[in-house]
Order: C-alpha cells, then sequence, then structure tokens
C-alpha cells in the first residue's frame, strides 16, 4: 500500500511484445550486416594467400588456370581502359543533364517530368538489357553503319568503344542523380549573390556552382566507376575478350576483363579445385576495386549531405 | 495620438534629407501574383536619389518581394506574375528590349542571410569586377582596397585578403556583401534585412556604413527593426498584407502618422 | 537624371539597360545546348527500347522461319524470288550470301531440292517453331504422347518454348523476394524508427555497401560457397538449382528494398511518431501502427522495384541455377531464368537468325516488364511523397 504512490510511472511490466519485435528488427540488420562480412570475409580469407605481387602485375599467360603462372594485369588494365573511357562520356553527359534540372527547368513543366521519369527509368533496366541494346544499336546499327562506307578499321563487331559507351548509357542515371544532389545542396544565397552582381545565369554556374558541386560530381563519377566496373552482363556481347595476347590499343579492339574473367574462371574451370585460389585472388582483385570506390562515393556524400544541412 | 510617444525611437537627425530628392525609382500600379496568390497589392510609389527609403511592416507583408521587384530578383520564381510598371531613371525595366544582366549591374544587392562565396576575400570582391571585364591585377586591387575601405572593413582584413572569406564573422561577412555590391558602382542598393541575423555592435556597424554610402548611393532598406529605420532612413514606407498603407518622411511615419494601421504598428500594438 | 558622382562614365543614364536579349548569343546557345544534352535520357530509353524490338521485330510479325526442311520451291518461283527472300529461302547469313557467286547459289539451289527429295525425314523438322503457339504453348513433338513445353534452341529441330525460362525466372525472384523483403524492411525499420541516431548513421551505409558487390561476385558467391553450404543443410539433390540462385540473388535484393523502404519510412513526418509516443506507446508500436501504415505505400514500391531487379539480374542466375531449362516447379531442380539463357547463348546465336531474334525478343519482353514496374515504383513512390508532404 505505502509505495502505490511511488510506483505511479512505473510501467506496468514489462512491454514483451514491443522488446521482441524491436530484438527481431535487430536481429534482422545484425543478419544482413552478416551476410556483407561473410562474403567479404570469404573472399577475403581465401583469396589473400594467391592476391601477389607477382599475380597483380602478371600478365595472362596462355594457361590461365595455371595457378603458378596466371596473373591479371591485362584484366585489371581492359576493366580500367573501359571504365576511364565511360567515364569520359558519362559524366559530361550526367553533369549537364543535372544542371538543366536543377538549374533550368521548372519543376512543373512536362519535358521535365518526362525527363525525370526517364532517368529513373534507365535506372532500372536490367543490365543484360543493356547489353542486347549494346549490340543492336552500337554494333549492329552504328558500327556497321560506319563499315559501309570505310574499309577499316572494323567497328560492326564488339570493340573496347561500344562496351564503354554501353556502360555509359547504364551509369547515367548515378551520375545525373548524385549531381542533382549536390547542386541542390547549395545554398540559394550564393546564386542569387552572383545573379544580383549581374553576372548572367552561365556564369553563376560555370564560377559558383560548379565549383562548388565538385565533391558531388566526384561522387557521381566515382559511383559510376564503381558499379561499372564489376558488371559483367552489359560488356559480354558488346566488347569482354575470353582471351588476347595483346592489350587493346585501338578503340575498335575488344578487351579482358577482370569481371569477366570471374566469370570464366568460376564456369569454365578444367579443374576449379586447382585453380581455386586463383579464382578467390581474382575475385578479391575485384572486390577490393568496387568497395573502395563505393566506400570514398559514401564518405564524400556523407559531406555533402552535412553541408546540405548546414546550409538549408 | 495621445497614447504615442515619440521618445520610443530615436530619429535621424544626423542628416535628415529635406526634400524628397529627385525621382530615381518609380512604381505604377505594381501587382505580383505568386501563382493564384496576390502578394503586392496596387503599389505606386517614388523613391528619391541619394536618400535612405526605409520599407517596414509585419512579416509576409510583401516589402522584401517588392524590394526584389527592383532589380528583377523574382524572374527568378517560376510561378510569379507581374502587372503594373517599375520605372529606374524613367525607363520600365519590365519592357522587353531590358537587358536584366545589365540592370542588375546598376543595382546593387544585400541579403538577408549574408553570402560570400567560398572563396578568398579578395575574390569575392574581384567577382563582379572581373564579370564586368577589369582584367588588370593593379586595377582589381585598387578596386577591392577601396570597396573594403569603403565598407569599413579594410582594416580588419587587409592581412589576409586570400583567406577564406567564410572564415569572418556574421558581422564582417555582411560588411563583405556590401563591399561586393559596391566595387561594381552601381548607383541603387537593395538590402534585404541586412542586419537582421547580427548581433548590437555589428549592426551598429552596418548602419553607421549606411550613412556614409548614403552620399553616393540610393539605397532602400528593408528592415523588422522600427528603430533601424528611424535611425538611418529619410524616408520610411509601411507595407501591410501586400498594400502599401503609407509612405512619408521618416520623421512623419514615426511622430505622427496619418493612417490609423501605421500607428498601431510604429508603437507596437501589433506585428 | 544626374550621374552619380563617382561613376561619370555613365552620362546616358538609364537607358543604358535597354539592350536587348539578343545582345547574349552565348549564353542562349548555351542553354539550348544544356537543354539538349538533358535529353539524353529520354533519346537512350527510347533508343533501347527501339534497338531491342527492333531485333525481335521479324519474329513478332511471323516472318522467320525456323523450320529445318523446308519443300522444295518449283524454278520459275525460284527465279520469281527477291535476293532476300533466296538467302532465307537457302538458310544462308548475309555474309555468307554476299560471298556467293550465281553458280554457286544455283548449285545450292539444286542442293536444296536434292535435299527435298529425300527428306521424309521428323514431321518436327518442318515446323515454323518461331510461331507463338510453339512459343507459349505446349507442343506434342512426334514420338511423344503429350504437349510439352521445351527450350532446345540448337539442333536439328530448334524447340523455342519460352515457358520454361519464364517460369525459371519466377522461380528464382520467388525465392530472391521471399529471403529479401522480409530481413530488408526488418532492416528498414530498425534503421529509420528504432535504432538510436549515433547508430543508424553507420548501419545505412554499411548495409547500402552490399549494393557495392558486383553481381559476378554474387554470383560466384553463390556458385562456389553458398551452393555447397545449402546443399549439406538441405541435403536436396541437384548442387545448382533455382533455390541456391535465389538466395544469392536475394542478397543483391537486399540493398535495394532496403533503401528505398527506409526512404519512404523516414519522410513520415517526425510528428507522427511523437504523437503516439507521447500517448504512451512505446517506439516499436509507434513504428508499426503508425509510421509502417503511413508509409506503406513506399514499402510495397519497394518491393516492385525488388522484383524489378531481381527479374533483371543476370550473373547471379547465370552461374549458380545450374541452367538446365528444365521444366519444373520444384525449387530444388536446376534452373535456367531468360536473363541466363541470353547471356549464355547469344554469343553462340547466329547473327540476324532466328535463334538471334528469339533471344531479342525475351530481352524486350524483360524490358517491357521491368519498365512497367519501375513506372508502377516510381508513380506510387511520388504519390506517397505528394501525400505526406503535402496533405499530411
Amino acid at each position: 500500500m505505502s509505495n502505490v504512490q511511488n510506483s505511479k510511472f512505473r510501467a506496468q511490466g514489462v512491454d514483451w511484445a514491443s522488446t521482441f519485435f524491436t530484438g527481431l528488427t535487430a536481429a534482422a540488420t545484425v543478419f544482413i550486416l552478416t551476410i556483407l562480412a561473410a562474403i567479404v570475409g570469404n573472399i577475403l580469407i581465401n583469396g589473400w594467400e594467391s592476391f601477389s605481387w607477382r599475380f597483380l602485375t602478371g600478365s595472362a599467360d596462355k594457361d590461365m588456370f595455371d595457378p603458378q603462372k596466371a596473373g591479371v594485369l591485362p584484366m585489371v588494365i581492359g576493366t580500367a581502359l573501359r571504365v576511364l573511357l565511360m567515364t569520359v562520356v558519362v559524366v559530361p553527359i550526367g553533369v549537364i543533364t543535372a544542371i538543366y534540372l536543377t538549374e533550368y527547368a521548372h519543376s512543373t513543366a512536362l519535358t521535365t517530368r518526362i525527363i525525370r521519369g526517364a532517368v529513373n527509368n534507365l535506372a532500372g533496366v536490367p543490365s543484360i538489357v543493356f547489353g542486347l541494346f549494346g549490340l543492336g544499336f552500337f554494333i549492329s546499327f552504328i558500327g556497321r553503319g560506319l563499315d559501309a562506307g570505310a574499309v577499316e578499321p572494323h567497328w560492326g563487331k564488339p570493340a573496347i568503344l561500344w562496351a564503354s559507351l554501353t556502360l555509359a548509357v547504364m551509369t547515367l542515371p548515378l551520375v545525373i542523380v548524385a549531381t542533382e544532389e549536390s547542386l541542390r545542396a547549395i545554398a540559394p544565397g550564393l546564386r542569387e549573390a552572383s545573379l544580383a552582381l549581374g553576372a548572367t545565369k552561365l556564369e553563376t554556374i560555370l564560377k559558383i556552382v560548379l565549383p562548388e558541386a565538385l565533391p558531388g560530381i566526384l561522387t557521381g563519377g566515382i559511383l559510376a566507376v564503381g558499379r561499372a566496373g564489376g558488371e559483367v552482363a552489359p560488356i559480354l556481347f558488346t566488347g569482354a575478350a575470353y582471351y588476347m595476347r595483346d592489350l587493346p590499343h585501338s578503340l575498335t579492339d575488344q578487351f579482358m576483363d577482370l569481371g569477366y574473367h570471374v566469370f570464366i574462371l568460376s564456369t569454365q574451370s578444367p579443374n576449379i579445385e586447382q585453380t581455386r585460389p586463383i579464382l578467390f585472388a581474382t575475385v578479391l582483385a575485384l572486390l577490393l576495386l568496387t568497395l573502395t570506390l563505393n566506400l570514398a562515393a559514401v564518405l564524400v556524400r556523407a559531406k555533402i549531405r552535412a553541408k546540405m544541412r548546414s546550409a538549408h | 495620438m495621445a497614447a504615442f510617444s515619440p521618445a520610443q525611437v530615436t530619429l535621424n537627425t544626423a542628416a535628415p534629407a529635406a526634400d524628397a530628392g529627385a525621382p530615381l525609382i518609380q512604381t505604377e500600379a505594381l501587382n505580383l501574383h505568386y501563382g493564384p496568390a496576390r502578394a503586392l497589392k496596387d503599389i505606386s510609389i517614388t523613391i528619391g536619389e541619394r536618400h535612405v527609403t526605409a520599407f517596414i511592416g509585419p512579416s509576409g507583408c510583401g516589402k522584401s518581394t517588392f524590394l526584389r521587384c527592383f532589380n528583377r530578383m523574382n524572374d527568378l520564381i517560376d510561378s510569379v506574375r507581374i502587372t503594373g510598371a517599375v520605372k529606374i531613371g524613367g525607363q520600365d525595366i519590365h519592357s522587353p528590349d531590358v537587358d536584366v544582366i545589365e540592370l542588375r549591374k546598376r543595382i546593387g544587392m544585400v541579403f538577408q542571410k549574408s553570402n560570400p562565396f567560398p572563396k578568398s576575400i579578395y575574390e569575392n570582391i574581384a567577382y563582379g569586377l572581373k564579370l564586368h571585364g577589369m582584367k588588370s591585377r593593379s586595377d582589381l586591387d585598387a578596386a577591392v582596397e577601396q570597396s573594403l575601405r569603403s565598407a569599413a572593413l579594410w582594416d580588419e582584413v587587409k592581412d589576409r585578403l586570400n583567406a577564406s572569406a567564410l572564415g569572418l564573422s556574421g558581422g564582417q561577412q555582411q560588411r563583405l556583401c556590401i563591399a561586393r555590391a559596391i566595387a561594381i558602382k552601381p548607383e541603387i542598393i537593395l538590402m534585404d534585412e541586412p542586419a537582421s541575423a547580427l548581433d548590437p555592435i555589428a549592426t551598429a556597424k552596418i548602419e553607421e556604413l549606411i550613412l556614409e554610402l548614403k552620399k553616393d548611393f540610393t539605397i532602400v532598406i528593408v528592415t523588422h527593426n522600427m528603430q533601424q529605420a528611424a535611425r538611418i532612413s529619410d524616408r520610411t514606407a509601411f507595407f501591410y498584407l501586400g498594400e502599401l498603407i503609407e509612405f512619408d518622411t521618416t520623421t512623419k511615419i514615426f511622430t505622427n502618422p496619418a493612417k490609423k494601421q501605421t500607428e498601431d504598428y510604429v508603437t507596437g500594438r501589433f506585428g | 537624371m544626374t550621374p552619380a558622382p563617382h561613376n561619370s562614365k555613365r552620362t546616358v543614364g538609364w537607358m543604358g539597360i535597354r539592350r536587348g536579349h539578343k545582345a547574349r548569343p552565348a549564353e542562349w546557345l548555351a542553354e539550348k545546348f544544356i537543354f539538349l544534352v538533358s535529353l539524353t535520357a529520354i533519346l537512350m530509353v527510347f533508343l533501347i527500347f527501339v534497338f531491342v524490338a527492333r531485333e525481335a521485330l521479324p519474329v513478332v510479325l511471323g516472318r522467320m522461319n525456323s523450320a529445318a526442311f523446308r519443300p522444295a520451291l518449283p524454278d520459275e518461283q525460284v527465279a520469281k524470288l527477291n535476293p532476300a527472300e533466296l538467302r532465307d529461302y537457302l538458310g544462308l547469313t548475309p555474309k555468307e550470301f554476299a560471298s556467293l557467286d550465281k553458280e554457286a547459289i544455283q548449285a545450292l539451289i539444286e542442293v536444296k531440292k536434292e535435299e527435298a527429295k529425300e527428306a521424309p525425314k521428323s514431321p518436327d523438322a518442318k515446323l515454323n517453331t518461331t510461331e507463338a503457339r510453339y512459343l507459349f504453348g505446349p507442343h506434342a513433338w512426334s514420338g511423344e504422347a503429350g504437349g510439352r513445353y521445351i527450350w532446345q534452341p540448337i539442333g536439328t529441330i530448334h524447340k523455342y518454348n519460352l515457358v520454361p525460362l519464364i517460369i525459371g525466372s519466377l522461380k528464382t525472384t520467388l525465392v530472391a523476394l521471399l529471403f529479401a523483403v522480409p530481413l530488408a524492411l526488418a532492416a528498414a525499420i530498425y534503421v529509420s524508427q528504432l535504432a538510436p541516431p549515433w547508430l543508424k548513421e553507420w548501419l545505412k551505409p554499411a548495409i547500402e555497401m552490399l549494393s557495392g558487390i558486383p553481381s559476378v561476385v554474387l554470383g560466384f558467391f553463390g556458385l562456389i560457397v553458398l551452393a555447397t553450404v545449402l546443399q549439406k543443410v538441405f541435403g536436396y539433390e541437384s548442387r545448382l538449382n533455382a533455390f541456391v540462385a535465389g538466395i544469392a540473388l536475394g542478397i543483391a535484393v537486399i540493398p535495394v528494398v532496403f533503401s528505398i523502404a527506409e526512404d519512404a519510412l523516414t519522410s513520415v513526418p517526425r510528428a507522427y511518431t511523437q504523437a503516439a509516443l507521447a500517448l504512451g506507446a512505446s517506439k516499436w508500436k509507434a513504428a508499426w501502427q503508425i509510421v509502417l501504415p503511413a508509409a506503406a505505400p513506399g514499402v510495397f514500391a519497394a518491393v516492385v522495384l525488388g522484383f524489378g531487379r531481381a527479374v533483371g539480374e543476370t550473373m547471379v542466375v547465370l552461374m549458380a541455377s545450374g541452367n538446365a531449362s528444365i521444366m519444373s516447379l520444384s525449387l530444388f531442380d536446376s534452373t535456367r531464368s531468360i536473363t541466363a539463357t541470353i547471356a549464355a547463348e547469344l554469343a553462340e546465336a547466329v547473327f540476324g537468325g532466328h535463334h538471334y531474334r528469339i533471344l531479342f525478343l525475351i530481352g524486350a519482353m524483360l524490358f517491357i516488364v521491368t519498365f512497367l514496374t519501375n513506372l508502377a515504383g516510381d508513380l506510387i513512390m511520388h504519390r506517397l511523397k505528394g501525400r505526406l508532404e503535402g496533405k499530411g
């Protein structure tokens, strides 16, 4: 009786249901992180052994399934080249589109809504469909069209150029969305200040807005590179080669690719037990490349978001 | 008027303009709509050259929106529609052959929230000058120094011109924005509550500066601070719900307003 | 108007502001250029559809004939054929056709006649298997009692029934969604509503790192690691199957569903939760009874977009599903999806041939399905945000 007064604000007992479900959702979160850790950890542990300097800088031997001789340098270079070529194409187009959407477009206009719809849609197109598109458009339509007139070089076949362009179309939404986000994070007062000084819109964009948006453009570029670096389906028919003696030295050459090589080693190996070490090491190389890029993008993005919170 | 005590405000007794000044900015039946909403209603006003004119009124009364009509900053908002005329120096600024860039070169603006560019102090001032074609380093140096001196900032920043402008205090940033605006030698300076985010000492400096600038520039200032309007302006316009209620000499507005609404506002009965 | 004394240059007064818009052609050009470039995204969606559909069109229009043996035409009819028809009649690729001279072609026409004479082969060989009834309906092949659905594009008789592939895609997608959706939604609720803010800052990017793992790596993981582990645990017969592929695919789907659902839950105004908490509800009850119903369309959109991702994923399924085009509803049989079929067979299909065109046809079908799911997902999210920001 005496402590009725004191217990007035105490809980009636533990709310078991709430505790249980909170625990359940937390467990799901932990489980997802465990999957991530399991994948990365497994590849790290099994791949570390063969992940040597010789392996990274060795050229692909004729027998690329020989653990003693195989190296991944041509694949690393091939992947780097195709990603670089893609970046050169996708970043300007993506940045300019984002500039249009944030600086020029009327947000309610039909054109703006269609552009946004197209960007969202492009982001959801399956990667294999991009591969078909690369084959149907770049190779058979553009490439063969170019061949009709000239003799050399031969454009109407899989090539690093077509693979890169296909990937550029695929990663366009990533660059647009990231750039747009960083353009919106810029305090509107800066634009007003510049315009009030008699700067034109273009001058304001070039001298004030773009320098400020640079981290966001960087994020977009990094995300695109990270995504494209690991994609295999779009390059299957547009440029990746099973084996090449030489590195690509023109836009019409095919190339060896790290992700495609993972696929080959996983599925075409004559003796999977024997090639296991190089398979894991190749996966590790690919994973390090893409995860590092993604981590970098996450960090830059976090900075932009912090800036956005303080700007508005 | 019995309840009204003139002692509440310090009037701009330093250098009150005797006349209405040569007319520089005129609006005629100006209406502004945001989408379906009418934000400014039939405003006609004449603002004199080299005067300080203050716009006062409760928040949301349209005074800032009205100020932004003078350099057509409202153009940046998609849904805004304007009818009626704004004439500056006799020219209708909404006329189709008016170049808004040229207009803005001749009308400086200082905003409520100080907005220095994330560049060095020097580059902030030089930005507008370079835009308008000043290239020689020595010309730029001289112009930057002169603007900073005019804005009473030179002594505080002369040793760190290449430091980021974002490292300055709030009051210094706002004076830098004023220096940036006057660097391109406009004829009119529009100020949108320039001291609202500042402490009293920084505010006093800005007010001092405005009285100094009055010699060379026509200044239109929006403020929610009645004491400020009384201290620095020659003439004051009172706005309420998108309408211009009363426009007269500052002394008249604060001591003997013609309209009941004005009196209620300046004596602090509402707003 | 007297000019300001410090600025004696402006003797023209305010007349000077009248310069007209045409004074700045660079500005005008730049704006038009920027606008035109921004249309790239629209152009690309359009081109993707047009060029994938273009390669598939002859099948849709019934212009392809995959029959291995066709009756020989009488000479006078052969003479009337135009080059394209003649090429088709002889079953040649354009390249082969271009490399042959008139005499060689005449010889081939003769060979064709000979073939037709001695060809009382299987009745199946006369069928054009690119017709819709063979693509989607069951067929009793000679020597078999009942109708069957068979995808067997290589061989004398090209069997192009798409049903096993569609079932294959649906099976793996179903497993992926059953695995990923509960996990991703629970995590989204936890991260957006229940976790302390400092933890949230870490959890969100950590889970989103999953989307940074390339699908070929997930495929590899499914093939090499997951397949072995799951077979040991569940003890089924076929090591690679729809179940393994579905789980690996689910790992790819988790970050998609998580991100969108988390976004939808976070966009519910804090005031809703605070009102519930003020009434004495626990955080969980506020999340479950207030926030989740308010964000329900967004959560639904997350599932829809997760479906789009799963059905379109290629490498994971190609590597971990076993790739046998068996017509089976069991999750533990080796299975082959639409995407994996395209990836595995296109390189070997004759350019411009019926197999090639049918692979483009299923690609176009895939594009349409994902186009619609994306459109639906975006519309739902858009409505939800409008509702929460507008009337909410």
